[in-house]
């Protein structure tokens, strides 16, 4: 066993035990920790099959901003679970033969001869002069420029969406115009008022 | 970077829907009218663009081979956008009067239209894939858009995630489909399949494959969204989900099971078979049972479905065709029918059970006599375009030798006027429950009146459709 298979063995079974905490946990700070360390773990061995690029852009991506924004919901919104756990026995008989019958099928599939070892050979190995950014970046700007773009029409969508779904108007809440809070003069602020003396005091 | 003018059209359209997004913000409150006329405008000028590049035969491809021109895109996007420009029209009295913002409405519903031109278009998985969540993204925001009713907020939500599920399910069987023949493009998958056309794994994929494609089709069982998005939806958002959408999803079905499967068209026949005759019978015999007219229109729109399939499965040209004219003379259909519901709504006095329609001919004959052709034509009747929709799918279905399935169809069919009748005797027959007349805006009433006339107009020529339904799928 050469030492990359090593680490491979390694950093699979670390992946496999932090994706089954990630369902099992019941805390979900602790959830999150989990997945942090299944995307971590899916990086190193993405960097095994020399995808350095897709596994250095998981790590800053997922676990750097998308983990770190969900940790933060999660800790802000206090989400009391309990009542989602509700009827997971009554559940669980179901759930089991879905779960059953997919993973029979899939080990059918697996084994079946349209993903066997001559069909998909071990690619060969690139020197270490070949760019994996370069390679990523023409064919997401040549051969995929359409996809890209309306990949891009499916985010503006998302923020549209987003926006419009979630901002509100209300008239109770209080802005600050800063235009208007520059431009204030001091008769808009101080009154002065002339006032008839009483005639003092008698 | 070839042929990038094929694009057109949809360049087009994505730099109109950018110019209402930012102008909209610029715009006073007194001027919002503006938003409906330049996404009008927006439209018109697609629909012209589409026609002046279209090949004249034959078909050709753009960027890398990933979007294709052909004469089924052709046909689908004209009548995409010439549903879509009926829709904007019904609506737009609706959207005025309610709690909608008007132009993240219009930006929201052309960025689902570019999405389905996009999908019709498309001649890779992954480009058909990203058009389907562009047009549903859009259709889960403008369920949504009246954020002050529960029940949109709650169709939103079902929608939103048995629509996740559905894509997810869609995804799988892409992936599988790859794995299997190792290409994304449709035309190198066909290559794949005709040597080794029962591969295990491209059969699984295609299992999902069905399964995402019922979903968005709304096909039984897998329609349970359908009734809830339907009466949840305002309704101008639920006329633009029973109109347009089921044309994209037409071609939806088409680019994957017959541009890339179609060797594998023994598979999944049997699958569609099944798909059909539940949409069918499940449709019509729930829809008598309804009160609300929303959720009646939308157990019509499934069984309506299970017509549209029983085209695709019968595996024939011909059968292709018919069942392309059944889309677009559905969307069309359907389109007046809600238009008739929306013209009738009021603030305050929602148009929300069958009985609301009591009496119309009363409080408006032109809208009655429309209202009735529409439904004729559902029931399929002569001379309504609807009867011969549904004979051109029934002999395409008895070519394949599948008689079994057109009686089946059939018989489901007469049980299904009962309830199309019923709303027309409530129309003709019955006291007006409030004897108001209907009042709607001119150009609405030219439109409803167009609908109405282009039912009996294909009706007794059907030519003037199916002749480019033909042409799109011979040779």
């Amino acid at each position: 066993m050469d030492f990359k298979l090593f680490v491979f063995w390694i950093f699979s079974l670390v992946l496999i035990g932090a994706a089954v905490g990630v369902i099992t946990t019941r805390n979900p700070v602790q959830a999150a920790l989990f997945l942090v360390l299944a995307f971590f773990n899916s990086a190193i061995i993405w960097m095994l099959l020399e995808a350095e690029f897709l596994s250095i852009t998981l790590v800053l991506v997922y676990v750097g901003a998308v983990m770190v924004l969900f940790l933060f919901v999660v800790m802000m919104l206090d989400i009391n679970l309990s009542p989602l756990r509700e009827g997971f026995s009554r559940y669980l008989p179901l759930g089991a033969l879905i779960v059953g019958a997919i993973v029979v099928q899939m080990v059918f599939l697996l084994r079946a001869k349209s993903f066997s070892a001559e069909k998909f050979p071990v690619p060969v190995p690139r020197g270490a002069d070949y760019n994996n950014t370069r390679e990523l970046g023409m064919a997401m700007y040549t051969d995929y420029l359409f996809q890209f773009e309306v990949a891009a029409v499916i985010l503006l969508v998302a923020i549209i969406a987003a926006i419009a779904l979630t901002m509100r108007r209300r008239p109770d809440t209080k802005y600050q115009r800063p235009s208007e809070q520059v431009q204030v003069t001091k008769e808009d602020r101080l009154r002065i008022v002339s006032m008839d003396s009483e005639g003092g005091a008698k | 970077m070839d042929n990038l003018g094929l694009a057109t059209p949809e360049i087009f359209l994505l730099c109109a829907i950018c110019v209402i997004l930012i102008g909209d913000l610029y715009v006073r409150e007194d001027q919002r009218p503006l938003a409906y006329l330049l996404a009008q405008v927006s439209l018109i000028g697609t629909l012209l663009l589409t026609w002046s590049i279209a090949p004249e035969i034959g078909s050709a491809t753009a960027f890398g081979g990933s979007f294709v021109m052909d004469q089924m895109s052709v046909v689908c996007k004209t009548w995409i956008l010439a549903v879509s420009i009926g829709v904007f029209l019904y609506s737009r009295d609706y959207i005025n009067s309610r709690n909608i913002t008007n132009g993240e409405y219009y930006t929201l519903a052309l960025c689902g239209v570019l999405g389905m031109m996009i999908m019709v278009s498309s001649s890779t998985m992954l480009t058909l894939y990203l058009g389907l969540e562009l047009l549903s993204l859009s259709l889960y925001a403008l369920v949504a858009l009246n954020r002050k009713d529960v029940r949109s907020s709650e169709a939103a939500m079902k929608y939103f995630v048995l629509g996740a599920l559905a894509s997810g399910a869609l995804l799988y069987g892409i992936s599988m489909i790859y794995g299997a023949t190792g290409s994304l493009h449709f035309d190198a998958i066909s290559n794949a399949l005709a040597t080794d056309a029962d591969s295990t794994a491209a059969v699984f994929g295609l299992a999902f494959l069905v399964v995402g494609i019922g979903f968005k089709f709304g096909a039984a069982p897998f329609h349970m969204w359908v009734p809830d998005v339907y009466e949840g939806a305002p309704t101008s958002v639920t006329l633009y989900i029973s109109s347009a959408p089921k044309i994209a999803a037409f071609a939806l079905a088409m680019r994957f099971l017959v541009d890339g499967l179609e060797n594998a068209h023994s598979n999944w026949q049997g699958m569609l078979i099944i798909l059909s005759v539940m949409s069918i019978v499940l449709g019509n015999v729930i829809a008598i049972a309804q009160v609300s007219i929303k959720r009646m229109l939308a157990y019509s729109t499934i069984s309506h479905v299970g017509f549209i399939l029983l085209g695709i499965l019968s595996g024939s040209e011909q059968g292709y065709s018919a069942s392309m004219f059944y889309a677009i003379t559905y969307a069309f259909t359907s389109m007046g029918a809600f238009g008739i519901i929306l013209a009738m709504d009021r603030v305050g006095a929602d148009v929300q059970l069958l009985t609301d329609l009591r009496g119309l001919f009363r409080r408006n004959p032109v809208y009655a006599a429309v209202m009735m052709l529409l439904l004729v034509s559902m029931a399929g009747v002569p001379p309504t375009v609807g009867f011969y929709a549904k004979l051109a799918v029934l002999s395409a279905v008895v070519q394949a030798d599948l008689v079994w399935l057109a009686v089946v169809a059939v018989i489901f069919s007469v049980v299904g006027a009962f309830y199309y009748l019923r709303v027309i005797k409530y129309m003709f027959f019955d006291e007006p429950a409030e004897t108001q007349p209907v009042l709607a805006a001119f150009d609405v009433k030219v439109g409803l009146s167009i609908n109405g006339a282009a039912i009996l107009l294909f009706g007794v020529f059907p030519g003037l459709i199916m002749a480019a339904c033909v042409a799109a799928f011979s040779g």
